[in-house]
């Protein structure tokens, strides 16, 4: 049997490393992925800030793959055609090669089994002015980090001549998400000017399209302090008060120029904010994967949904907040088109947003995207492996492994400044990732599993997560023990 | 020139708590966050096994 994973993310990796470790040599794992990197993503914030190099965060699939028995294409899905042609009886994926000895060469590549594990497109085009070669910066890759941490040792040297710098830091569309690699951003720059004693030249600015802060794209949470149950708007407003970083939220960012940003807010005013820095989250959306029948027609629409996320065993029905549930939220990332076709990670479709839909007078809608972190990420790339594995093995199609989000928990740490001795991070874990408003009508999640704290220990934390990671996807001795 | 007088009061960010010294230097004290670097790795576990189910 031939599995064919596309995307070698987070998700993907996990999925293509599970998937070769149960099947053994007896079948064929296939990763299609357009970078011939690996990238740890979290740790790009340090690249943004001078921290660390490209190099300390990716490493080459080829080596890797080679050593597991992994097919490796360097190369993007452009077409799937899960019921195959004339000519192919079973499903495929045309490819497109992306590495330079093979660029612009298509391959028809065939499969039994799907696994789309693509992330998101950062689509800077949904923003007029957005995006590095425009007019802000992004991390949300490598190459973006280290054009993102020149630009900033550039208004670094102007500070060192007395020079003012205006830092805007959050969200660049009204429905982006990732506010918390955004709000680790903001952070370590503070950080960063306090280390070097400039911080009195710095003013940063953080802009949010998030109802209020510490929504992060989940709705907030609470969390156990001080003998309180605080909720995460009173910890985030809390960090950045104590960091002189002031805040613009309920900001819905339609355009940016150069030095100027301009939004809209949810009241419906229409405003701007000046800057010298600018880093600001694009709107993410699916790949521009289109999907065809036997007869070559465009069947786009039944498999992926209007964001061009792929559709998978989610409840898609429109309904209003108040009647959302967890049950809404897939369980096996199957299509419920095509039963050999699974989504992961960042690539699924969710069936609506976690925080509540918001719109201004002006009808634009003004609220954060869910998130989907790394750890789900992680362990639904893992379960959906671990399901195709027991199908093939078994030949029936049952999912003995489940990976809900408003059932499973997700650990989060926000790093605030990278230093062994006076780095601090944010340790955060919410359970579930979904509000479960039936289960705990309360606070939507339980409040003791819920942590929120800041200290040198986050620090250590990240870091030692950085290691670890990079160790389990290297392969390493003993990678399939350490979690997701 | 001097730069206009800064008054916080009635800002968004006057108001939010913020910690004291003795809090900012517990958050980097190497004993205590040795401490809470062993609770905090057995609370994320928690989490993770549960996810893993
Ligand atoms: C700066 C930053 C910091 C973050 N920090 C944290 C954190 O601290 N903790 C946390 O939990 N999460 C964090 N996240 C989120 C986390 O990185 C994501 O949840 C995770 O990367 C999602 O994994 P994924 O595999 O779905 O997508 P990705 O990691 O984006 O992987 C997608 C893969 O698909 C490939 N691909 C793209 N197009 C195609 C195509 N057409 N054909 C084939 N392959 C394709 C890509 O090249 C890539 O290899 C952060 C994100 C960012 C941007």
């Amino acid at each position: 049997m031939k599995v064919l994973v596309l995307g070698a993310g987070i998700s993907g990796h996990t999925a293509a490393s599970f998937l070769k470790k149960k099947l053994g040599k007896r079948h064929e794992v296939i990763v299609v992925s357009p970078s011939q990197y690996y990238q740890w993503v979290p740790s790009n914030i340090w690249v943004g800030v001078g921290r660390m190099k490209p190099e300390q965060i990716r490493f080459k699939l080829q080596k890797v793959y080679k050593r597991w028995g992994i097919i490796f294409k360097q190369a993007k899905a452009v077409s799937i055609h899960p019921e195959g042609d004339d000519s192919i009886s079973s499903g495929y994926v045309t490819v497109e090669y992306t590495s330079e000895e093979k660029a612009g060469i298509t391959e028809k590549v065939e499969y039994d089994y799907l696994v789309n594990a693509t992330g998101p497109r950062l689509n800077f085009d949904a923003t007029e002015g957005l995006g590095p070669g425009k007019n802000t910066l992004s991390v949300c890759s490598f190459s973006h980090a280290t054009e993102a941490w020149e630009a900033l040792r550039a208004s670094i040297e102007k500070m060192e001549k007395g020079e003012k710098q205006r830092f805007l830091i959050g969200t660049g569309s009204p429905t982006s998400t990732c506010q918390g690699a955004a709000f680790e951003y903001a952070l370590n720059i503070s950080f960063e000017l306090k280390r070097r004693k400039l911080d009195h030249l710095a003013e940063i600015t953080w802009i949010s399209n998030e109802y209020e802060l510490g929504d992060f794209g989940m709705g907030g949470a609470f969390v156990k302090r001080g003998g309180y149950v605080t909720p995460t708007k009173i910890f985030t407003e809390s960090i950045f008060a104590e960091n002189n970083i002031n805040w613009i939220k309920r900001a819905g960012v339609y355009k940016v120029e150069p030095g100027l940003a301009h939004y809209e807010t949810l009241a419906g005013e229409y405003k701007t904010a000046g800057f010298d820095f600018a880093m600001l989250i694009p709107a993410f959306s699916g790949h521009d994967i289109k999907a065809y029948d036997k007869k070559g027609e465009d069947i786009t629409s039944v498999v992926f949904a209007p964001n061009k996320f792929m559709k998978v065993d989610a409840d898609y029905t429109q309904k209003p907040f108040e009647e959302w549930s967890v049950d809404d939220w897939p369980q096996t990332y199957q299509s419920p088109a095509y039963t050999n076709m699974y989504a992961t990670g960042i690539a699924f479709a969710p069936p609506h947003s976690i925080s509540k839909p918001m719109k201004s007078p002006n009808g634009t809608a003004i609220f954060p995207a869910p998130p989907r972190t790394g750890m789900p990420s992680g362990v639904i790339g893992k379960i959906v492996a671990l399901n195709i594995a027991h199908q093939i093995k078994h030949g029936k199609i049952e999912h003995k492994h489940t990976a809900n989000m408003g059932r499973m928990g997700a650990a989060c740490i926000v790093s605030a400044g990278y230093s062994m001795t006076k780095g601090l991070g944010a340790t955060m874990t919410v359970s579930p990732v979904v509000p479960d408003w039936d289960k705990y009508p309360q606070w939507g999640r339980d409040i003791k599993g819920t942590v929120g704290e800041i200290g040198l220990s986050g620090h250590w934390i990240k870091l030692f997560l950085h290691y670890m990671f990079l160790h389990k996807a290297k392969g390493y001795p003993f990678w399939w023990l350490l979690p997701e | 020139m001097t730069d206009p007088k800064v008054i916080r009061a009635y800002k968004d960010e006057y108001y939010p708590p913020v910690p004291t010294a003795a809090t900012k230097r517990m958050r980097t004290n190497i004993f205590i966050q040795l401490y809470k670097f062993l609770m905090l790795n057995y609370k994320i576990m928690r989490i993770v096994v549960k996810g893993h189910s």
